[in-house]
């Protein structure tokens, strides 16, 4: 088996899944406990099945990369449901499920219209699932994923203080004088920004899983920020890691093993908390 | 010059007024006592300093050169989501992010001052424990002390003693004397008339009738006499 694991490395490709299945579990972890503890969860759902009707538009005007296409939208989206998150008139969790549905039906609509593939039910499903393989990224897909994953570590670096804050406690940071809605509007892009590169790992529905699941399993054991924040991110790279390569060995569908290994994770971390 | 004066405030939600016509000053060193009943609009006006709101009608001027990132505020009910992972620490720092700008990290400065807040509030063994898991007490002084950590020069606290038992709620109250007495203006909302006429030095009283005086005029005024009375009574 080792043996076999030793051949496939030499494949170029193997190697590409792996930076890019690294880089994309290091960076959707870092915002969980965020997106966790604000409303921000419903926005990541939301915005996942925006992310799937962007892709179904690109799919249905032949764009080469679907990047270009799905990254706008989704960021766009993002701001504008923040915008009515806000307005506690319009109540924030409705406007998002309609926006999320929405997108997800006409999205379906859209490549059932449309797609001039022979296996749509097949395109529809790695969209929504993750790719069989994560084996088909092309050079230039690895070099916009790290330059994505080289922003939003950055900004989150850069931001993790400012981001526990606002976190914590937005009332108390706009009261000192923080300028919370402007870091609100930073999270959703970057959380926008992490949900797009995280479909090509995972697909759009089990996005969310890549994103909450190390943040609670790490959220059992370590009680600070800091703690929760650095192993959360060591444990999605694990499970990630772990996952690729179980699916190149067994060839099981990539996204959905990766999360696998997270749920099993997640149990064998409320282990060790309950235990403590 | 004063650090506060407010001209015909007026507080109010979208279209209806809770409190008009407030008029009071803060002066560096003052202990302001907001007091008047549940509902009056104590929290509005704390919201309405701060910046958190708009006030319906008049001004707030804020004068002796005091940002509005110079004030420390400790809210009424914080609203700390089960299981947030937050060590005390980590909170109290927090109260420092208004010094750094757009420096993304704290330097040894703020550390230190994060350091002495703690021990000031008697939780430095405390700073490593994890928020959530504290008593209501040791809650309200770790955000005391971030307060603390986002100014030397003015507090807002609002009902800080809500949910302690009488013995920490003394101690409390001493703290804040101490830090008033150490140079701090402090304004505090309190349902607890008696420590408001024992610590403050103003008092503002919110209502039908709005009353602002040194708490000797207080004490000799109608509203003042009326709301004491009433206090008692419960
Ligand atoms: N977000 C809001 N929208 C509309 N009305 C509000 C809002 N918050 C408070 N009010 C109303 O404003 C009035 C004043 O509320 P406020 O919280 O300022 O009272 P308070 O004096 O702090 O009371 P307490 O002693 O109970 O803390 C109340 O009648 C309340 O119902
Ligand atoms: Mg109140």
């Amino acid at each position: 088996m080792l043996d076999k694991l030793i051949l496939y490395f030499e494949y170029p490709m193997v190697r590409y899944a792996l930076i890019v299945g690294v880089l994309i579990a290091l960076c959707s972890s870092l915002l969980g406990v965020t997106l966790v503890l604000k409303r921000f969860s419903f926005i990541g759902d939301g915005l996942s099945h925006v992310a799937f009707g962007g892709i179904a538009i690109a799919s249905v005007f032949n764009v080469s990369h679907e990047m270009y296409v799905v990254l706008p939208i989704t960021v766009i989206s993002a701001v504008l449901l923040l915008r009515t998150g806000q307005n506690t008139r319009i109540k924030g969790d409705a406007a998002i499920a309609m926006i999320s549905v929405g997108a997800l039906a006409f999205g379906y609509l859209l490549m059932n219209i449309f797609s001039t593939s022979s296996n749509l039910a097949g395109d529809v499903c790695s969209t929504l699932f993750g790719s069989m393989s994560i084996l088909t990224l092309s050079l230039s897909d690895v070099v916009l994923c790290v330059v994505l994953s080289v922003f939003v570590l950055t900004v989150f670096v850069l931001f993790y203080n400012k981001i526990f804050a606002v976190t914590f406690d937005e009332n108390f940071s706009r009261a000192v004088g923080t300028n919370a809605s402007g870091y609100n509007l930073l999270i959703a892009i970057v959380i926008a920004i992490i949900i797009v590169l995280a479909m090509n790992l995972v697909g759009s529905l089990l996005i969310s899983a890549l994103v909450i699941f190390p943040a609670l399993s790490a959220m059992r054991i370590f009680k600070s920020f800091l703690g929760v924040t650095v192993f959360s991110a060591i444990l999605s790279v694990i499970c990630a890691l772990l996952g690729i390569i179980f699916s190149i060995l067994a060839g099981t569908p990539t996204g959905s093993t990766i999360v696998a290994v997270d749920v099993a994770a997640f149990a064998i971390c409320s282990i060790i908390g309950n235990l403590k | 010059m004063s650090l506060i004066t407010t001209k015909d405030l007026s507080l109010g939600y979208d279209n209806y007024a809770i409190a008009e016509n407030i008029n009071f000053t803060v002066n560096a060193g003052d202990y302001l006592c907001i007091v008047g009943e549940n509902g009056s609009g104590k929290t509005t006006l704390m919201k309405t300093l701060l910046h958190l709101k708009e006030p319906a009608a008049g001004t707030i001027e804020m004068g002796d050169g005091l940002k509005s990132n110079e004030i420390g505020y400790l809210p009424q009910q914080t609203i700390v989501q089960k299981d947030f992972p937050a060590s005390v620490r980590e909170i109290v720092i927090s109260g420092c992010q208004s010094r750094m700008g757009l420096r993304p990290f704290y330097n040894k400065e703020e550390k230190k001052l994060a350091n002495r807040s703690m021990e000031r509030m008697g939780i430095s063994d405390l700073a490593g424990r994890c928020y959530r898991e504290l008593s209501g007490g040791q809650q309200q002084r770790v955000l005391l002390a971030r307060a603390m950590c986002a100014t030397q020069k003015i507090l807002l606290l609002d009902e800080p003693t809500s949910g302690l038992d009488p013995v920490v709620t003394v101690e409390m109250y001493d703290l804040i004397k101490e830090l008033n007495d150490d140079g701090i203006t402090i304004i505090m909302v309190s349902h607890d008339i008696e420590a408001a006429i024992n610590y403050a030095s103003h008092i503002l009283h919110i209502g039908d009738e709005v009353f602002f005086g040194t708490k000797y005029d207080y004490l000799n005024s109608k509203v003042g006499r009326l709301f004491l009375s009433r206090q008692e009574v419960i």
